[in-house]
């Protein structure tokens, strides 16, 4: 048997521009990204036909606490671009320390938007009441809910990584855990557009 | 994958994103101080949030060099949902 007989983990020896697994997280993030959009639109549709949006009593969003936490999604991927690299070169320290810097970057967005809902709560806005609580809710939990299993995905890749399970050659695993990771990235830069930083008026 | 992109390149996306994000900040403030449309200040939200969402798409998750064919598995959902978004303004203008 040869030995260059091609394999399904290696898309130079077939006609396959990528990997399956690649194509598997891209198809995923696309009809991801519907449901994203899904409740993105709704969220739009409702805003311009919802006079006035925004309800006596209902609280005001704390746009620095955001600007914060869309700060520090935005330093995880490049945590998260930082521990590919050290895959691609083999380097295991690195790719196991800036795989849980990027880990802590979520843990700490998380908690982050825990304070904020309680917050809010605390103030008075309900998914109940009004619809200007009850987009926010579902569009940044349902956001809240990706970072949360992302954090998962990072562990378990960052414990694979701790074993040595990586090489410069084999790291693909790395690689769409950082596709997932970018993604939530790339649509919370959606969210804060959207939800915070369009004025009433 | 890739692995077009340098370190250096990571870096200097990351600084622009830093960068963008301030101006996003200021744009509101700005606007409602210069008398700007609301329509104005919207659009100049969108463009900035579509920019940093095109570099972590485009170098971040490596799109910039991949084949055309994996764009076309990311565009099509896209495509998609932007239609039924469109389909549905016209009721929320109602």
């Amino acid at each position: 048997m040869s030995t260059s007989m091609p394999t399904h983990a290696d898309p130079q020896a077939t006609s396959w521009p990528f990997t399956p697994g690649k194509l598997g997280m891209w198809l995923f993030l696309g009809s991801d990204a519907m449901g994203f959009m899904g409740l993105i639109g709704a969220y739009m549709v409702s805003r311009i036909a919802t006079t006035p949006w925004k309800q006596p009593g209902d609280p005001t969003f704390g746009i620095p606490l955001t600007a914060g936490m869309t700060f520090l999604l935005i330093c995880s991927s490049v945590t998260m671009v930082m521990a590919l690299s050290n895959a691609q070169r083999g380097n295991r320290k690195g790719l196991v320390r800036y795989l849980l810097a990027t880990i802590a970057g979520g843990l700490i967005f998380l908690g982050l938007q825990a304070f904020e809902w309680t917050h809010l709560i605390h103030s008075g806005l309900s998914a109940a009441k009004s619809s200007y609580g009850a987009t926010f809710f579902w569009l940044t939990g349902f956001h809240g809910a990706h970072v949360t299993s992302g954090v998962i995905y990072l562990s378990c890749i960052c414990r694979a990584a701790g074993k040595g399970r990586y090489t410069a050659e084999d790291h693909s695993p790395v690689e769409l855990v950082g596709l997932f990771w970018h993604f939530v990235d790339l649509v919370w830069i959606v969210i804060f557009t959207i939800v915070y930083l369009i004025p009433e008026h | 994958m890739s692995g077009h992109a340098t370190i250096r390149t990571y870096l200097r996306i990351f600084v622009l994103l830093a960068v963008l994000t301030l101006v996003e900040l200021a744009v509101p403030p700005v606007g409602h101080g210069l008398g700007l449309w609301k329509s104005v200040t919207v659009t100049l939200l969108g463009v900035l949030a579509a920019w940093k969402a095109s570099y972590v798409g485009l170098y971040y998750m490596h799109l910039k060099y991949e084949t055309k064919l994996l764009w076309g598995v990311i565009g099509l959902p896209l495509f998609l949902v932007l239609v039924m978004v469109i389909g549905f303004l016209p009721d929320a203008l109602h």
